[in-house]
């Protein structure tokens, strides 16, 4: 199977760890992953302002380089680049006279944009395509006795004519990790904000978030985190530096992309996890439980 | 807190503005307070969502204008997949943003921002805080 990849800015960088674990995983599913040859800044946020037309452009000319690349189909990991991307594609396939001015404004493109390339998240691939049943004959190291909580935030499950799961109570991750051999560990606040953007001007109130989110995942007995927005990354591990200064009775938890605990479990090297960048080291867990 | 209600306020070109650019009815909403109650930001918030949305069928324009809450929002939209009504509270709040944004009154000063705060952090935080806090 082949498939359009559209990684995003973030992946290229910070979570880079999120990246090479994917594309390592997906090689063993015998998943041949192309990153689009030129793409651009997906926007990070949906323009929500009903008459905010330019901010959709940044989306759309992503989807007309999928084109480009002879597909109608693109995979993105990021939670905000889906949920973006997919989203500004929804606008304009339900607005057509929206579509026009946008590609009116794009006149230099060679491609017209017609709304019929599909977005997918990586997990939708999983799920529905490569099917979770064939992702655990493929494991070759169970994640055996690793409680997992499975953290979505917001934006893969909202609003809900985007979201890629129940809206309330998705499943999806936790799903992926039982066919992983993991304990898959359900908690109250998978699907609480993590206060997103807010760790630039307000870090103060994303440790209030990250403190309530991992002490439920803890409460519930998790030891580790999974999930797949690389701000919520950040949040949920970076955070927790401010978060044991606010909180002197919170404990450290490590935090980690699910595309990483698949890789391990799928037998992928250490060097494609990248463990290195994180916060919160999550090595002495792995090692704890035979995985490293 | 002293408020005034009167015709002029609810006449105001500010509600026919918020519901232009939010897209939404603001009659709609019949304060059951849904919003509020699932708010992960509500400790953080001097107006809660669902009082947003009354002051603004109010016309509260300057109540709305200078408060945290708007700032505070991150668009999560758990009000949003909540609303009985179908309102999209996290559009509302978007609206105000924005008609504060559209007068140059950006919220985050990124030339404030230290090397420190900057470099700390994904790319992906400053591009949406920049997204959502300035014009």
């Amino acid at each position: 199977m082949k498939i359009s990849y559209y990684p995003g800015c973030t992946l290229k960088n910070n979570a880079k760890n999120f990246e090479d674990s994917a594309l390592c995983s997906l090689k063993r599913l015998e998943v041949e992953a192309e990153e689009l040859e030129r793409w651009n800044c997906c926007g990070t946020v949906f323009s929500l302002a009903t008459d905010d037309l330019i901010h959709h452009l940044a989306p759309i000319r992503n989807l007309i380089r999928v084109k480009e690349a002879n597909t109608n189909k693109v995979m993105t990991l990021c939670a905000m680049c889906f949920n973006t991307l997919k989203r500004a594609n929804e606008r304009v396939r339900s607005d057509p006279e929206s579509l026009d001015k946008i590609n009116e404004f794009m006149y230099r493109e060679e491609v017209k944009y017609e709304g019929d390339v599909q977005v997918l998240h990586l997990l939708e691939l999983l799920r529905d395509e490569i099917k979770f049943e064939n992702i655990a004959k493929k494991v070759v190291k169970p994640l055996k006795k690793l409680k997992i909580a499975s953290y979505y935030g917001c934006l893969l499950v909202r609003p809900k004519e985007i979201g890629l799961d129940d809206v309330e109570n998705p499943t999806v991750l936790e799903n992926l990790m039982t066919a992983l051999g993991a304990e898959a560990i359900d908690f109250p606040y998978k699907t609480e904000c993590c206060a997103s953007y807010q760790t630039v001007d307000k870090p103060e109130n994303v440790a209030d978030r990250t403190y309530q989110i991992l002490t439920s995942a803890q409460a519930q007995g998790a030891e580790l985190v999974s999930l797949s927005c690389p701000l919520c990354a950040f949040n949920l591990d970076y955070r927790q530096k401010e978060t044991v200064q606010k909180y002197p009775e919170f404990k450290n938890m490590p935090i980690l992309y699910f595309t990483q605990l698949m890789a391990l479990a799928l037998g992928c090297p250490e060097k494609d996890l990248r463990l290195d960048l994180h916060y919160i080291d999550p090595k002495p867990i792995l090692r704890e439980k035979g995985l490293l | 807190m002293r408020i005034n209600i009167s015709r002029k306020k609810i006449k105001d070109p500010f509600v026919t503005k918020v519901e232009e650019l939010s897209g939404q009815n603001l009659l709609a909403c019949y304060q059951c307070g849904k919003c509020s109650a699932g708010c992960p930001a509500v400790s953080e918030m001097d107006i809660l969502p669902n009082q947003i949305i009354r002051y603004a069928q109010l016309g509260l324009k300057d109540e709305l204008m200078r408060s945290k809450s708007i700032w505070i929002c991150a668009s999560c939209f758990t009000c949003n997949a909540r609303c009985p009504k179908g309102i999209n509270i996290a559009e509302v709040i978007e609206a105000i943003r924005q008609i504060l944004l559209r007068k140059r009154e950006d919220h985050l000063k990124v030339e404030k921002l230290s090397d420190a705060q900057k470099a700390d952090v994904p790319p992906i935080a400053i591009i949406s805080s920049m997204r959502k806090f300035t014009s």
